[in-house]
């Protein structure tokens, strides 16, 4: 019964696969879209912190916090962008979404 | 079976199955109002994975950063968009058995990936976890001397980010007044007064 890495590494691919599958069925929300993105960057947080303190090192720490960061501003752009395309459309569905190419 | 590790594996499976369940119902919530309260859940679950395993600095981060700012952004952004919450829903069915087929084989190969895979023998830790110094002195030595242009480069990336959400965000509306200040202060008492002989009985 203990605890070891690769209970770690199963709850993060768990996550990481809700992610993926949250980014699959949701196509009319953005929004949704954007928060399974954020829980795939957590999983990849999670396995990071899983590793170094398996592994004793502090650099995937490090690495995470990083990860942290991106994630942050990306959610800020992110959600920027989304705030606009609402205003220019009066929706947020992904389909009609190309229209903000040149 | 002792205590000791009975209870760590309790509050693994707890945090973990809490963390999977809201995670689960972030992406098939039909109110997005909830997926970002259940963000915030599985957030706080992660968090105390965090602490189990020893990054306790990492776990209030991510409490600060994510359930502070991150999921309060969110939650701002979905209150102040007007939008049907049935029409969001749509095509969700039509996805959802290929997307679950999918997200099955790929969590299933992630797993067997993570349970089978072993560290090499000749691993050396770069910047090793100390037990006499705790966990956010320990950050902070290898932060600021290692690895000290990544904490600039991520200092910048924030500012590039905030930069282009204000500038993304910013309306400028015709009917407000705004400060031009280079105009203000560029004002002479030439520009601003003028005389004007009045002459008596008449006016202006």
């Amino acid at each position: 019964m203990e605890i070891g890495l690769a209970h770690y590494l199963a709850v993060a691919a768990i996550l990481f696969t809700i992610g993926v599958f949250g980014i699959f069925v949701n196509r009319k929300n953005v929004v949704v879209i954007l928060m399974s993105v954020e829980l795939i960057l957590l999983s990849v947080n999670i396995n990071l912190v899983a590793f170094s303190a398996h592994l004793g090192d502090l650099a995937g720490q490090i690495f995470a916090l990083f990860v942290l960061t991106v994630a942050a501003a990306e959610a800020a752009v992110g959600l920027a962008i989304l705030v606009v395309y609402f205003r220019n459309r009066g929706d947020i569905s992904v389909d009609h979404i190309n229209l903000m190419k040149g | 079976m002792e205590i000791e590790t009975l209870l760590p594996a309790l509050a693994f499976y707890l945090f973990a199955g809490v963390a999977v369940i809201s995670a689960l119902m972030v992406v098939i919530a039909r109110n997005p109002v909830r997926s970002v309260l259940f963000l915030i859940m599985t957030f706080f679950s992660a968090a105390a994975l965090f602490v189990m395993l020893g990054a306790e600095f990492l776990a209030l981060l991510l409490i600060v950063v994510y359930v502070g700012a991150v999921a309060v952004l969110f939650l701002f952004v979905v209150m102040m968009l007007d939008v049907d919450f049935v029409e969001l829903k749509q095509g969700f069915a039509e996805y959802l058995p290929l997307g679950a087929l999918l997200s099955f084989v790929l969590a299933v190969e992630l797993i067997i990936l993570g349970a089978t895979f072993r560290i090499p023998k000749e691993f050396v830790a770069q910047t090793p976890i100390t037990a006499d110094v705790s966990n956010i002195e320990a950050f902070g030595r290898v932060l600021y001397t290692d690895y000290a242009f990544f904490f600039e480069a991520a200092g910048l990336i924030l500012l590039v980010a905030m930069i282009g959400a204000i500038l993304l965000t910013l309306s400028t509306k015709k009917d407000v007044k705004r400060q031009k200040v280079c105009e203000q202060v560029s004002r002479t008492p030439k520009d601003g007064l003028k005389r004007v002989d009045v002459k008596p009985g008449e006016g202006i």
